[in-house]
Formats: C-alpha cells, structure tokens, sequence
C-alpha cells in the first residue's frame, strides 16, 4: 500500500474522534465510522493511529476493518456508482446492468476510474424494490434501471 | 384559528424518497400556502405506506383519497382542486388493472383488502417525527399500564398468553425468552434489538423503523420492566440513515418527556436506549455475532448455548428481539392477548410483515394474517404476476430459506408450514418469480451471497459453500455432469449438519429446495444443456435467420463487439466466438430475424 503522510491536523481530528469515546477499545466500531467519515477510507495510517489510541494491536483493528463490507481500504470516486444486488434488483436484471456499467467504465466491481471519477460498487437492498433494479450514484438514486440508461446516467457526471 | 381539516399524507419512506416524494411535500406545502390554505390543510410527512411499486404516494385524509405516483407538479392540481373545491384528481387515482376502474380510496384497494396492520399500524398514518403523533395514537399507554398496574411476570404472562412468536426468523417464543432473561441474577442486563436486517431483499424492519419507532422504544422498554433491565441497545445497519436519524429523533423526544431515562411515570423504572452501528456483515445478524459486534469485535457468532438471556453482551443477560417483534408488544398489551390469538394458525398467531417484490404487479411491504395462503398474496394483494407471464416460484426466508412453487399456492403461510414445505419464514423477503427465471442461477445467486457473507470462522460453511457455488457454475456453464447433483445433494447436507452457526446451517436451502422442486431444470442444463429460462449465457446462442434478414445493418451497429458481418441488403451473420450474448442484435431487429437457441 502507497504510504501517505496524512496532514497534522487530520490525525488531531482522528485523536479527537479516539477521545469522544473515551479511548475504549469496545467503540472501535464506532470510531471507524467516524474515521471513515472524515477520510472517506480508512488507509493503514488511519487504523494505526486508532489502535495507538484504543490501546489495542494493530492486527485487531485491521481484522475489524477486513471484516466488514462497510470499511475500505481504497478510495471511493468522487461520484461512486453502487448497483443494488438484493434479490428483487437481481431478477428483474441488475447483472446485466452491472455488466453494462463495468464495460462503460473500464473497470471492475471494488475499483475506481483512473480520473478518480466513478468508482464501482455492489450493495445489497437499499429497500426500494419498486424502482428495481436500482443504482445509485452518490446519494443519487436511478429506478427502473435498464442496460440501454447506463450511457445516459453517466454523460450526467461527464462535465463534473 | 381555523381547525385543520384536511391532512395530506406524504409517504417518506425510502422506497418514494427515491423517487423524490419529498419535492412532493415541498411542492404542497408551498401549493397551500400561495392559496392561503396552511390553516386549513397540513402537508405530513409520513411512513411508508406499502404500496411501494407506485409512489411517490399521497393519501388525503379523512376521505382516505390515494393519490398514486404523484410529481412535485402535480401539486398545485391536488391542491386547487381537491383541497379547494373537494373535488378529486380523477388522472393521479389507482387504477385498478382488472376492473380498469380508478379508486378512490385505499378501503377499496385489492392490495389492502386483505392486510391486517398491527407492526405497521402507524405507518404511513403519523409523522414518524412527532412523539405527539404517537401519543394521540394511543403510544406510551401500554407503558404505562405495564408500569402502574401489572408485576412484571405479569406482563411475561400477556406476552405467553398471546402467542407471539420472533420474527427475525427463528420463531422462537417471545414470552418464553422474556420469562428466561428475567429469570436470570444479575447487577445489569440489557434489552437488545437487532435491526441487522441482512436478508438482501426485506425491508420491513427498515420501514417501521423510519415509519413509527416509537413502538420500538415503547416496547423495549417493557421488556426492561419485565427483565429487570435499564439499558437498551439497537443495532442497526449503517446503510439505513434515515432510520438511524428518525430513530435517533424519537429517542431524544421520549427523554424530553419523560418516557426514557430516570423515574418513568414516576414509578422508579429507569430505563435508556443507544444506538449501535453494523457495517454490513450478514451474519451479524445472528444475536452472538450481533454481541461481538456491539463490543467492537469482529462480529464472528459462538457456541450455543450459553444463549444470550444467560450471557449476552459484555457477559451480562440480555434479551435480543428483532424490530418487528418488538413492534407487536404495545397492541398486545393494549388490546390484550386473546385479541392477538385469535389472529393467525394454531401455532403462529398474528401477523407477518412481508416485502413482496419480484416480478408482482404489486411490489411493496405488505402485513398479513399468519395462515394466508401464497395464492391469496401473490395474485390478490400482489396483483399477480408481472406482464402477465406464468409464475414459476416464490423465494421466502432469504438466503437461509427455499422456493416454493406452483404446488404450494394453497398452503397456509405459518412458521410450521413453510419449514415442512422446504423453506423458512426468515425476516419476511418474499420474491416472486416467473418463468424467465432460472433456478440454478437463482440457487447460484444465493450462494454467492453466502460465500462472501460466511464469517470463515469454521470450514464446512468457508470451504462448502465455495464448492457448492462452483459446482453450480460449472453447471451454469454447461460443464455439468449428473454426477455434480449428487455431489450437491451430499455436500449441502453435511454443511447443514456440521456447521456452527444458523447461517452455515441454512445456506444450503437454495440449492436443496431448487433441486428437490426443479430437479428437470437441472437435469436439462447438465444433460440437454440447455437453459429454458434463457439466463445462462454460456448455453445459449444467438443467430441470424438467414431468410428472415433483410440486411437493414441494425442489428450490426448495436453490437458492442462487432461480432456481426455482412454486406448492406445481404443477410448478416454472427461470430460465435466475438459473441459476448448482450442481446442488444436481438432487440433492434424490426424483423425478428435474431433467433435465441
Ligand atoms: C445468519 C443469520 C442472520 C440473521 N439475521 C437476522 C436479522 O437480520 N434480523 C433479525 O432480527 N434476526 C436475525 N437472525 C436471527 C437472530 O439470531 C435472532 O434469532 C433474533 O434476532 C431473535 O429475535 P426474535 O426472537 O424476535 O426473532 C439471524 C440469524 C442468523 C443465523
Ligand atoms: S457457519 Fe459460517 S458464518 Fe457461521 S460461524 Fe461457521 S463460518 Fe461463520
Ligand atoms: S448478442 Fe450482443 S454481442 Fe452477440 S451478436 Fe448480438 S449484439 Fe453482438
């Protein structure tokens, strides 16, 4: 992993976080969602701050992050492209959406363009099976999502 | 002042968010304003209504006019004419599809007839942001009654009594749990809901909680009196914000009154809720998984027992309900047990909540007695089936549940009966498929989400169900031997039977129930090597019908990997092995000369 050197301020933002919940080892969770908030990812400088400060090993708060599917280690794009997988999004055709997606973009699920624009991602029921399948570009939410859309949604973040 | 007589209920659910329901509000609200009209007329942010399939949703109380797929400028019509002169808006009514006959109001709706709504009972009703909504509604009074006039095993007694059974999957009896926590010594317990709500296609949880959590918060303090707990933790998924903000208001206007924190109703009860975030681990579904997470741990689930009642979080007796089950305790307590036996089948009684999606007419949340048959939900409230296409099968329980098919339609839906047909009731995910669905790759979905999902922590569940998932590629591929169904059917079995925990326990019930239910369809992709449904790519063929093909060129402009050649005029043929089988040659042909094999 390229090694950053984050901004003074920033690991004093991360301390602060640390020290809201006391230092305790227990809120780990939460102090990732805040980090992650202020980051945007969590990189390997970000989680040993948080272990030095918890006092817990760095090994511990990587197996946290690892293991669930809402931290990252990479960076999102500035306009990142989720596709809902749930099952009501799935039969009525999100893969072939998806497939529509990666082949626009040049890339696979879990990776970014290389202008930083779209990254590519897969979750799992945002619960508004009506409008299946669903995308969502940022807070963005497409309904009724066909593979002939996908050249349209995206010429609308072509420019920004 | 001039009395308020007319609310205009907005559905801020999600599902309607997504298609911008609040523009909708907004739009009202300054409708009625520049008609002087905010005296008389109020604009509510409400919960979801159910009818997800064709919002936004605006319903006009009190003559329960429902407005359906409503845009921010419809407003202004809604609001001239039926605000002002009390006349409808014919064009924005349901339309019911059989009849071909608007409706006026929701009394009348197919997709409502058969509901009973006790967990939803406040959704799409009160402003899920208003304590005060609540408390008109009769909220905090079964509190109340608990707290000033039943002992605590009392209360157990109503619960029992009433039959009410989890609804986060397992159906374990509520009371029975209550009546074991508090049964428990100990300095501190704590009462939990677990709204994980992993199932990849349920949303009920979700919906109460931005809809009417005070429910939630009312009921779990009840279940602090019984067990003898002041603490209540929730936790909830970070991928559902807005019920995280609504829940979060609700806890903070419960504390300003009085109903959390110290001497409630002055009765000495002290009693608060936090709020715990997941960070998307299906298996943090399951309550020991749940505890590790709330603790900051990966959220990896243990031997059981020790159940959490006896050792929960941090070590101490906690009671772990899901959100719906809580939702159902305030009307039992206020109603009374009889009431809510009297709902339901000999051994489910009450209602189940269901997100019915999929290929229905009707998708949306939806709450119905126990005992309702499939028939009566799919083609009554579900309004049948989408395009009118044959229905092939309905997928209950999630990933942990199975298919069911044609030949179940008439059986009553309860705990028991789902078990014995070869599924679960789960959460409440309830998909709906038709003939254009393929039950290997239905099987191979499911078990793609297992796979990623699986904690890893013990091997027939890291390992099986990678193998089960390739063996079912491999079919899909049309790689498959007769040989490879067999190895399904014995390895799904010792996964069942040798893995830890509920998830690697269940995981394989996709791929059995398919088999047992569409054993041809397997058959015809490992022997016949064909897919009927047309969705695995690898068996399929698409070419150009030499006589048909006029040469228009069409077909080889849409193809995104020029696999397609011929001259102008001369019929046009395709290179099977350019071919990537998107299917976009077949759909701009005027001709109908793409063939699909
Ligand atoms: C893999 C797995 C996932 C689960 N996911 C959920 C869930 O998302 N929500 C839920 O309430 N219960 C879930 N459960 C069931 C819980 O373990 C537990 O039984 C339930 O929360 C108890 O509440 P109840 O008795 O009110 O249903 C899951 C169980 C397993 C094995
Ligand atoms: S069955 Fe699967 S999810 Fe459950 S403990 Fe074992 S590996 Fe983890
Ligand atoms: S199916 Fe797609 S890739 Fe194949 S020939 Fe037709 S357009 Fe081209």
């Amino acid at each position: 992993m390229a090694i950053i050197k984050l901004p003074e301020c920033k690991v004093n933002q991360l301390k602060e976080i640390c020290k809201s919940f006391n230092n305790d080892s227990g809120e780990l969770i939460n102090v990732l969602h805040k980090a992650q908030d202020v980051f945007g990812y969590l990189p390997a400088e970000v989680q040993e701050i948080v272990a030095k400060e918890l006092n817990v090993s760095v090994a511990h708060v990587y197996g946290v992050v690892s293991f669930y599917s809402f931290f990252t280690m990479t960076p999102k794009g500035r306009y990142p492209i989720s596709i809902c997988m749930g099952t009501a999004c799935y039969v009525r055709g999100a893969e072939k959406v998806l497939d529509e997606f990666r082949r626009e973009l040049g890339v696979q699920v879990g990776e970014s363009t290389p202008d930083g624009r779209h990254s590519l991602a897969c979750l799992r029921c945002v619960g508004a099976c009506g409008l299946a399948p669903v995308v969502m570009v940022g807070e963005k939410v497409y309904g009724r999502v066909a593979p002939e859309d996908v050249k349209g949604i995206l010429a609308e973040y072509a420019n920004l | 002042m001039t009395q308020i007589k007319m609310h205009l209920l907005v559905c801020g659910g999600t599902g309607c968010r997504s298609s911008h329901s609040e523009l909708v509000a907004k739009a009202l609200n300054e409708s009625l304003a520049n008609h002087g009209l905010d005296a008389e007329a109020k604009v509510v942010s409400t919960g979801c209504f159910g009818f997800c399939e064709k919002g936004p949703i605006v319903k006009v109380v009190p003559d329960n006019t429902f407005y359906v797929q409503v845009n921010p400028d419809d407003a202004e019509e809604i609001v001239k004419e039926h605000v002002l002169k009390g006349r409808k808006v014919q064009r924005l009514l349901y339309l019911d599809p059989e009849k071909e006959k608007t409706v006026s109001d929701d009394r009348h709706m197919t997709f409502y007839k058969k509901q009973i709504r006790i967990a939803l009972r406040n959704c799409g009703f009160i402003d899920p942001e208003n304590i005060d909504e609540y408390i008109a509604r009769d909220g905090y009074s079964a509190l109340a009654k608990c707290l000033t006039e039943f002992t605590p095993q009392q209360v157990i007694d109503i619960i029992k009594k009433s039959g009410l059974r989890g609804r986060g999957g397992g159906g374990f009896p509520t009371g029975l749990k209550w009546e074991i926590t508090s049964r428990v010594q100990a300095d501190q317990k704590y009462v939990i809901c677990n709204a994980d709500e992993g199932d990849p296609g349920a949303f009920m949880d979700r919906s109460i909680l931005e809809g009417d959590p005070h429910s939630v918060i009312e009921a779990m303090a009840i279940n602090g009196y019984c067990t003898g707990a002041s603490k209540g933790l929730v936790y909830i998924r970070a991928e559902y914000p807005l019920a995280i903000k609504r829940l979060q208001i609700a806890i903070d206007q419960a504390r300003k009154y009085g109903l959390l924190g110290e001497n409630i109703f002055g009765t000495g009860f002290n009693f608060d809720i936090e709020l715990r975030y997941g960070a998307g681990a299906f298996v943090c579904g399951e309550e020991t998984a749940l505890i590790h997470s709330m603790e900051g741990k990966r959220g990896e689930p243990t031997f059981k027992p020790p159940f959490p009642s006896e050792h929960g979080y941090l070590g101490k007796p906690s009671n772990v309900n899901n959100v719906e089950t809580y939702a159902n305790v305030p009307v039992i307590i206020l109603k009374g047990p009889e009431w809510f036996a009297s709902i339901g089948t000999e051994k489910s009684k009450g209602t189940k909540v269901f997100a019915l999606a999929g290929k229905v007419n009707n998708v949306g949340l939806i709450e119905v007695p126990m005992g309702i048959t499939l028939r009566e939900v799919i083609f009554e409230i579900g309004g049948g089936i989408k395009g009118g296409k044959e229905f092939k099968a309905v997928q209950t329980g999630g990933p942990s549940g199975g298919c069911l098919t044609a030949r179940h339609l008439d059986t009553p839906i309860d705990y028991d009966n789902l078990l014995a047909a070869g599924s679960m009731m789960g959460s409440g995910g309830m998909i709906v498929m038709d003939e254009d669905d393929c039950m290997v790759s239905i099987a191979k979905f499911y078990l793609e989400f297992t796979v990623e999902e699986s904690c890893g922590k013990c091997s027939p569940c890291r390992i099986g169900n990678k193998r089960l998932h390739e063996i079912l590629e491999k079919i899909c591929k049309g790689e498959g031997t007769m040989e490879d169904l067999e190895k399904l059917k014995n390895l799904s079995q010792v996964i069942k039977d040798t893995s830890l925990c509920g998830l690697g326990q269940t995981s394989p019930n996709p791929v059995l129930s398919t088999l047992e239910n569409f054993w041809d369809e397997y058959v015809e992709h490992v022997v016949d090597k064909k897919c009927r449904a047309g969705v695995c790519k690898s068996l399929m063929k698409y070419t150009i019908d030499q006589e048909a093909c006029v040469g228009c060129t069409a077909c080889a402009r849409a193809c995104p990997v020029n696999a397609i050649s011929g001259e102008r005029k001369q019929p046009h043929t395709i290179n099977q092995s350019i071919c990537i089988k998107c299917g976009a040659c077949m759909e701009k042909c005027k001709f109908n000369a793409v063939l699909l094999q």
